[in-house]
């Protein structure tokens, strides 16, 4: 995969939290996040509309960056630079 | 030489007084990061992700709001697991439904101590006034939960600070107690005042709380639960469904989940493999799941039950699908139950 945003690494990693109601899928982006370096790519798909605002709130709390949020039938795809 | 910049973590639960709390302390120069428990009773979240109820409502973790309404970290923890001991063995007991307040506050604010020592940080804060609540929040409670959380002199609550002993950031001059706040009871104008003060027009206020273990119908439905399973446990799927649809438990062997509109027929739906589900073809209705060992008349019993929370009430017949864990479908013709053939008793 290129890098598309100044910053990024070649890493992508994937975080399904499908199904998972809010505070759980910030939760396991937390933890995920905890295991990755700056520069890294998560992509998390959910269910729960909460994420849309949570994730985005959580990741502006810890200065992680969204680079984007899809709706994709009823998956939320978000997709979080690491920082 | 500059003085060392002390570190506190506060517990932001989403309300105002921790949201104060940490506007207080953070005020006075210390710099303050937030923990919020996850324990799967939290208010917080799911409620308003499954009905559709309030979709006008900002759907927003308030933990995480308030965080970024003060410009401090956030760390959320996953407490399921390790909180079914609070929940199933309260040493200090139970308050007026199921809610273990006393001994979840000393389990948040140990796990608060254990955080702390991890990451260097000098103390822990809560929102806490003496005498707001009447399990946690008295006088002969609050000196508990310093003790038995192992927390001691590090627990400060900077809501009522001058009600209580000096603790260490204040003995240590780390914050200015004369600063802090002498609040008491039950009455809310203080903080309602301190807030204005400090240019919260905005907070959240929660009626009945922050846990569903406080609330009279949840609390009533986990202990049917668990006498029907003749035993006290729970995975974090029971105690979800728990906050779902109408339960109605027409036989001691046998319970129906009804959902009450669309977002609870689409949060049911991801269980239809783990429970037979029932859902009226014929007219428009609620998805059901059943919980159980039903016998084949206790399924014709739950497809008319299913059938009076539809459309198709007052109907002679209702096209009923019932789908087995396996996916085995099969219909029923079934004529709805009338109101009265629907005991109060039945509703969990």
């Amino acid at each position: 995969m290129k890098c598309l945003v100044a910053g990024m690494s070649e890493n992508s990693f994937n975080l399904d939290a499908r199904r998972l109601l809010c505070p759980l899928p910030v939760i396991r982006t937390q933890d995920r996040i905890k295991e990755l370096v700056a520069g890294d790519l998560l992509k998390v798909t959910c269910t729960d509309p909460g994420a849309l605002v949570d994730i985005p709130s959580w990741c502006r709390i810890h200065g992680h960056e969204v680079i984007s949020t899809d709706t994709v039938d009823r998956d939320i795809i978000i997709r979080i630079l690491v920082k | 030489m500059g003085q060392q910049q002390r570190k506190a973590v506060a517990l932001i639960s989403g309300g105002l007084d921790s949201m104060l709390a940490a506007r207080v302390v953070k005020d006075q120069g210390i710099h303050v990061e937030g923990l919020n428990f996850f324990t799967g009773f939290c208010v917080e979240g799911h409620t308003h992700a499954i009905r559709r109820v309030g979709k006008n409502k900002p759907k927003r973790n308030n933990s995480l709001w308030v965080a970024e309404q003060l410009g401090i970290k956030l760390h959320i923890i996953d407490v399921i697991e390790e909180y079914k001991d609070i929940v199933l063995n309260p040493a200090h007991g139970y308050g007026q439904n199921l809610n273990p307040c006393l001994d979840c506050k000393i389990f948040m604010v140990n796990k608060a101590k254990a955080w702390c020592e991890e990451n260097k940080f000098d103390f822990i804060f809560t929102g806490e006034v003496v005498g707001q609540r009447p399990k946690s929040q008295r006088r002969e409670t609050l000196p508990i939960i310093a003790r038995e959380s192992g927390a001691d002199d590090r627990l400060l609550r900077p809501l009522c600070a001058k009600n209580l002993p000096a603790t260490l950031p204040e003995r240590e001059s780390w914050v200015d107690r004369e600063a802090l706040f002498d609040f008491h009871g039950r009455n809310r104008k203080p903080q309602i005042a301190l807030a204005e003060s400090l240019g919260f027009s905005e907070y959240a206020q929660p009626a009945g709380g922050c846990c569903f273990l406080t609330d009279k119908a949840y609390a009533g439905k986990l202990a049917d639960l668990w006498q029907s399973r003749g035993e006290r446990d729970y995975e974090l799927d029971d105690i979800m469904l728990l906050k779902v649809g109408r339960h109605l438990r027409p036989k001691p062997h046998y319970k129906l989940i009804v959902s009450r509109e669309e977002g609870e027929n689409n949060y049911l739906s991801g269980y239809r493999n783990e429970f037979i589900s029932l859902e009226s073809k014929s007219c428009n209705g609620p998805l059901a799941l059943l919980d159980g060992e039903p016998r084949d008349d206790d399924i014709e019993q739950a497809a008319a039950i299913v059938a009076r929370y539809g459309q198709g009430r007052d109907a002679e017949e209702v096209l009923v699908e019932v789908r087995m864990k396996n996916g085995d479908l099969r219909e029923l013709s079934i004529k709805p139950l009338a109101a009265d053939e629907v005991p109060g008793s039945w509703h969990v």
